[in-house]
């Protein structure tokens, strides 16, 4: 038990998190009732997605992703190995995250403008009500 | 409860597949992952040639920004466009405009009957100035140390949020009005559209700050694409910035934007 703790989860246990508190999301989003908490398992999905994109930049050793001012003068000056790949955690993954997070807090927006709506024509966020009082909408016509 | 079960079940089944997975993947934090090195005898990956040129190429030391808003400038370009469809999203589905909406007047915003919001009112009246020149200090010190548009333009819709929860939505509206932030976040969309169009009057593509060395009188192209940047991370300050109140005035309102919470 402890060899693979030690063998299979310790050197991977970013990707370990991301895939529990992404069942965690996923779970919340099929088997919950109530609207409000179906998005709230949304979000804790989209998390574990940043979290799994910002932990593939990472590079021991490393510092954040801006040019050190020294670097960056020697580099403008010619010497182009001054900037050294392996000083600088990867920017790519943090430049995607960004605009997901703001992406997905405007997106989270729309959803509870859409669950307003829901509970002011219905009177209920639960699921199984909302769908019974639509059919029974249907029926009547 | 047949749903948990089942949502159980299959949980566990998707979580076991992606775990199975897992031991495929480099170790957490080498250098020498694909992500972060490329392909072993392949081409060497983007971010790679990003770490070496940017400050060559735009004279911006800080990567995030740079790759942000020029390298990946078309993708921020809709991450922007998404974000005000989003706030135009959330008007179209709650805001209720009636025909005689007068404004409403704010409560008289001195502070006296109202004691248990004695300590918070003039608490925020405090912070919130200095949340909104941190949030601008943040827009223009992108370049250098962490920050750019995205984050300060959501440091100025949190500062109007702080307001709006401190005193009264209507008081903050009366600063902050609909008509300044639905007009606000159409000019974001059209201050970064507009410096994407102003390269292809000098003949050049789409976004290609470099044109603009004349207009922005820089030695350089170099340093012309960091003013480039710069106007850029305005236009999305501008635009988040109004989505978000927009967003918090209109959901806590349920789109009448007067009472609220």
């Amino acid at each position: 038990m402890l060899s693979f703790f030690k063998e299979a989860v310790a050197p991977h246990f970013n990707f370990w998190i991301y895939v529990i508190i992404m069942m965690i999301g996923l779970w919340s989003v099929i088997a919950k009732n109530n609207l409000i908490k179906k998005l709230i398992g949304l979000a804790i999905f989209q998390t574990a997605i940043l979290l799994l994109y910002v932990s593939l930049g990472v590079k021991e050793g490393a510092t954040i992703p801006i040019i050190d001012q020294h670097a960056a003068e020697l580099a403008a000056a010619g010497d182009i190995s001054a900037i050294n790949p392996d000083k600088y955690a990867n920017p790519l993954p943090h430049v995607l995250m960004l605009t997901a997070i703001v992406v997905g807090v405007a997106t989270l927006g729309v959803a509870l403008a859409l669950s307003q709506m829901i509970y002011k024509d219905f009177g209920t966020l639960e699921e199984d009500e909302v769908l019974g009082k639509i059919k029974a909408l249907h029926d009547d016509v | 409860m047949n749903a948990k079960l089942y949502a159980s079940i299959a949980v566990v089944i998707t979580g076991t597949i992606l775990l199975y997975a897992v031991s495929d993947f480099p170790a957490f934090g080498d250098p020498r992952s694909p992500a972060n090195a490329g392909v072993a005898g392949g081409a060497p990956s983007a971010s790679q040639y990003y770490i070496k040129n940017t400050y060559l190429d735009t004279k911006v030391p800080n990567l995030v920004t740079a790759v942000l808003a020029d390298y990946r400038s078309y993708d921020t370009l809709f991450e922007t466009v998404v974000i005000f469809t989003a706030g135009m999203a959330i008007f179209a589905i709650i805001r209720v405009v009636r025909r005689d909406d007068s404004v409403e007047v704010p409560a008289d915003p001195k502070i006296d009957g109202d004691h248990h919001r004695i300590v918070v009112g003039i608490t925020c009246r405090l912070v919130v100035p200095l949340v909104q020149i941190f949030a601008l200090y943040v827009i223009a010190h992108g370049h250098y140390s962490p920050g750019g548009g995205f984050q300060g333009g959501v440091m100025l819709g949190a500062s109007f949020i702080l307001l709006a929860l401190s005193t009264s939505l209507p008081e903050a509206l009366s600063r902050f009005g609909e008509d300044h932030f639905m007009k606000l976040a159409c000019l974001g969309v059209f201050v970064y559209a507009g410096f994407g169009f102003l390269p292809m009057i000098f003949g050049r593509n789409f976004l290609d700050y470099g044109a603009l060395q004349g207009v922005f009188m820089t030695k350089g192209e170099e340093m012309a694409r960091s003013h480039g940047i710069f106007g850029v991370e305005i236009g999305v300050a501008l635009t988040v910035m109004s989505v978000m109140f927009a967003m918090f005035a209109n959901l806590s309102s349920r789109g009448r934007l007067r009472g609220g919470l």
